[in-house]
C-alpha cells in the first residue's frame, strides 16, 4: 500500500507525519519511506539513514555533431521549449529548458544529434531504524524536480508499506509524488492559511482520484473551521495534534515525534488502521 | 524601482504574514503573490479584484479514437508515461508533441492547456497581482512570472519605488522563477534543523542567481541553540541577519482577523518586521548609491 502525505501550504507538519507513521509501524510491517520533497529533504535530519546507494539523476539532453549537421532546422522546429534553435550555420543548445523528450534526436533526418546526460539531482537509499529509506536532492539551481521525484519513486516496492513524503504546493511536484498512492494524508492547521491551501489540496487530490484524508497539526480549542470544511466535504478527520510547544521544540531538534513522545506510537497505528479500513472498502467497492 | 522577494526553502516560516506586513510598512509599493501553488496575501489584503485574466500556457496531446489505429507507436516513444490504453493522460503529459509528430496516422493533436487565472486587485496598501494555478496544472513558473511582469508594468506606470513579492516555497521552478532578476532576497528561517538545512540551499540558489539576500530568523526563542547556529552560519556566509522574530500567538491571530500583524499588535513581534522592514529599505538605498 502506499500513502503519500501531503499539504497544500508548506511546514504544515508532512514531514513529522511521515516520519512518526513510518516509525509506528516498523514492528509489524515491512516499511520503506520515501521522502519526495526533493527540492528541501528533511526527513533524513529525523531518521538519521544509512546511505548504501547513491545514484545520479539525469535528463537525457541534446548534443550536435557538427560534422553530419547541415542546419536544416527540423529539430528547433519540434522542440516546443525552445531547448534547441537553429541561425544560419548555428546550433544552440539551452540545456536547462529541455525536458529530454527526445523528439529533436528522433526526427534529425541525419542522425546528427545523440542524447547525453544532464545531472539534475542524486538519489541516496539506505536503512534507518528499520525502515528502508530513500530520498532525493534535486541540484541547487534547477528548476525541474519531476525527473527526480520520479527516480525516488523507482524504488517503490508494492510488497511494503510505502510512506511518500509529498513537497508542499499543489503543480507538477506534487503530482508527480501522490500520483498512484493508494491513500494522500493531508496534513494542515487550523489558520486561514491552512484552510484555503486544504481547500487546494483537496482539488488537487479528487482531480488524481485518491481517498484522501485530513490530519489537523497544531490545533487549538475553539478553531473549528478546518473541521467544519472536512464535515462539508465529507473527508474524514483521522488524527488531531495540538499546538504544543513539547513538539515543536522535539522537532526544533531533528526528533520524531514518537521517539521523543512514544504515547503517540498508537494514535499514529490507529491512524494506519483507519486508513486501510478507507482502502479496502474502495477496492471492494471498485470491484463489485 | 526596486523589487524585493520573500523566500524561506522550507514552507510555513512566516513568509506571508511578514509580507502582510510590508504591504503596510511600505509607502508607493505594488504586491504580487508568486505562491500560485497555494496563494494566501490575499487573506490578509483583501483584495477586490480589478482585472481577471486566463492563462493559457502548454498543450496536452489529445488522440482521436476515430482515428487511432492502436499502433501504439506514441506510447513507446513518450518518455513521460502518459500515454496507456491507446488514451493520453493529460496530468502526465508534458505537452513536447513528440507523439502528434510520430503519429502515422494524425491522430494526435495538441490543445492549448487553460492552466489558471490571474487577477490585478486593489487593496487598501495599493494594488496586488496575484493569480490561482488550475487544479494538477503545470507551468507555475510561468505563471509567476507573468504575475512579475504585470506587477512591474503597474510600478513603471504609475511610477512606484518598489515591488514586494511573496514567494513560494522550495527551490525549484516558481521559486527560480521569482528570483531571477530581484534586487533583494529576504530569507525567512526558523530555529530548527528542518529550518537551517533548508536556509542553506535557498542561499545557495540565491548566489546562483546573483540575488543579494538577508536572513530574518521566526520564532528565534523556539531553540536559541539552534538560532546560535544560524547566527553563526550568517557570519560565515557574510550574510546580514536582520532580525530575530520572537514566537508569539499574535501572528495567527492576526492572520486569523486577516489585517497585517504590524496593525493588530504594538508587541516585540511587530516591532522586530518594522526593524526587518527598515534593513531592507537601507539595502536597497545602498545598492543606489553603490550603483550611482
Amino acid at each position: 500500500m502506499i500513502i503519500s502525505i501531503a499539504s497544500g501550504k508548506g511546514g504544515t507538519g508532512k514531514t513529522l507525519i511521515a516520519t512518526s507513521l513510518a516509525l509506528s509501524l516498523k514492528n509489524s510491517h515491512k516499511v520503506q519511506l520515501l521522502d519526495c520533497d526533493v527540492e528541501e529533504p528533511n526527513d533524513y535530519i529525523f531518521m538519521k539513514p544509512e546511505i548504501t546507494f547513491q545514484e545520479t539523476v539525469s535528463i537525457p539532453v541534446p548534443e550536435v555533431d557538427k560534422e553530419k549537421c547541415d542546419h536544416c532546422g527540423k529539430c528547433a522546429g519540434i522542440c516546443v521549449y525552445k531547448a534547441i534553435a537553429v541561425w544560419g550555420t548555428q546550433v544552440m543548445i539551452f540545456p536547462e529548458l529541455c525536458h529530454g523528450c527526445g523528439a529533436c534526436s528522433y526526427i534529425c533526418p541525419r542522425k546528427a544529434i545523440k542524447e547525453i546526460p544532464r545531472p539534475v539531482g542524486v538519489v541516496e537509499s539506505g536503512h534507518a531504524q528499520g525502515i528502508n529509506f530513500v530520498h532525493g536532492k534535486l541540484n541547487v539551481g534547477e528548476a525541474m524536480s519531476p525527473p527526480v521525484i520520479k527516480k525516488v519513486k523507482s524504488h517503490i516496492n508494492l510488497k511494503e508499506i510505502t510512506i511518500i513524503d509529498s513537497p508542499p504546493g499543489t503543480s507538477c511536484p506534487v503530482i508527480t509524488a501522490v500520483k498512484n498512492s493508494d491513500f494522500c494524508l493531508l496534513v494542515t492547521e487550523p489558520t486561514p492559511f491552512g484552510l484555503n491551501d486544504l481547500a487546494l489540496a483537496v482539488e488537487t487530490v479528487k482531480e488524481l482520484k485518491i481517498p484522501c484524508g485530513v490530519i489537523i497539526n497544531r490545533n487549538t480549542e475553539g478553531e473549528r473551521k478546518v473541521e467544519q470544511y472536512c464535515q462539508k466535504e465529507n473527508i474524514p478527520v483521522l488524527l488531531t495534534i495540538p499546538l504544543d510547544t513539547e513538539i515543536a521544540r522535539l522537532y526544533s531538534r531533528g526528533i520524531t515525534l514518537v521517539s521523543g513522545m512514544p504515547q503517540w506510537k498508537q494514535s499514529f497505528a490507529a491512524l494506519f488502521e483507519k486508513i486501510q479500513e478507507i482502502v479496502s472498502e474502495r477496492n471492494s467497492y471498485s470491484k463489485r | 524601482m526596486k523589487e524585493i522577494v520573500i523566500l524561506s526553502g522550507k514552507g510555513g516560516t512566516g513568509k506571508t504574514s511578514i509580507a502582510g506586513s510590508f504591504a503596510a510598512l511600505a509607502k508607493r509599493k505594488v504586491m504580487v503573490d508568486c505562491d500560485v501553488d497555494a496563494a494566501d496575501l490575499h487573506l490578509i489584503l483583501k483584495p477586490s479584484a480589478q482585472k481577471e485574466q486566463e492563462f493559457w500556457s502548454g498543450q496536452a496531446a489529445v488522440i482521436d479514437k476515430e482515428k487511432c489505429i492502436q499502433c501504439d507507436v506514441c506510447r513507446g516513444l513518450c518518455r513521460f508515461e502518459a500515454i496507456k490504453d491507446y488514451q493520453v493522460d493529460p496530468v502526465s503529459c508534458e505537452g513536447c508533441g513528440f507523439c502528434s509528430h510520430v503519429c502515422p496516422v494524425g491522430a494526435i493533436t495538441m490543445q492549448e492547456c487553460l492552466a489558471g487565472h490571474w487577477f490585478v486587485s486593489s487593496t487598501r496598501y495599493g494594488y496586488l497581482v496575484h493569480a490561482r494555478l488550475g487544479t494538477a496544472q503545470e507551468n507555475s513558473g510561468k505563471l509567476v512570472a507573468t504575475v512579475r511582469k504585470e506587477a512591474r508594468h503597474i510600478a513603471e506606470q504609475d511610477k512606484l519605488d518598489i515591488i514586494i513579492s511573496d514567494g513560494p516555497p522550495g527551490i525549484g521552478c516558481p521559486v527560480i522563477s521569482s528570483l531571477s532578476g530581484a534586487n533583494l532576497a529576504v530569507l525567512v528561517t526558523e530555529p530548527t534543523l528542518s529550518g537551517i538545512h533548508d536556509l542553506e540551499r535557498i542561499l545557495g540558489v540565491c548566489r546562483h542567481f546573483d540575488v543579494p539576500a538577508l536572513v530574518c530568523i521566526n520564532k528565534h526563542d523556539i531553540n536559541e541553540d539552534n538560532t546560535r547556529q544560524i547566527e553563526g552560519f550568517c557570519r560565515d556566509e557574510k550574510i546580514e541577519l536582520a532580525a530575530r522574530i520572537p514566537f508569539d500567538n499574535v501572528v495567527t491571530e492576526a492572520m486569523i482577523k486577516e489585517v497585517p500583524v504590524v496593525e493588530f499588535s504594538v508587541g516585540k513581534v511587530a516591532k522586530e518586521i518594522k526593524t526587518l522592514w527598515q534593513k531592507v529599505t537601507e539595502k536597497l538605498e545602498n545598492q543606489n548609491s553603490f550603483n550611482q
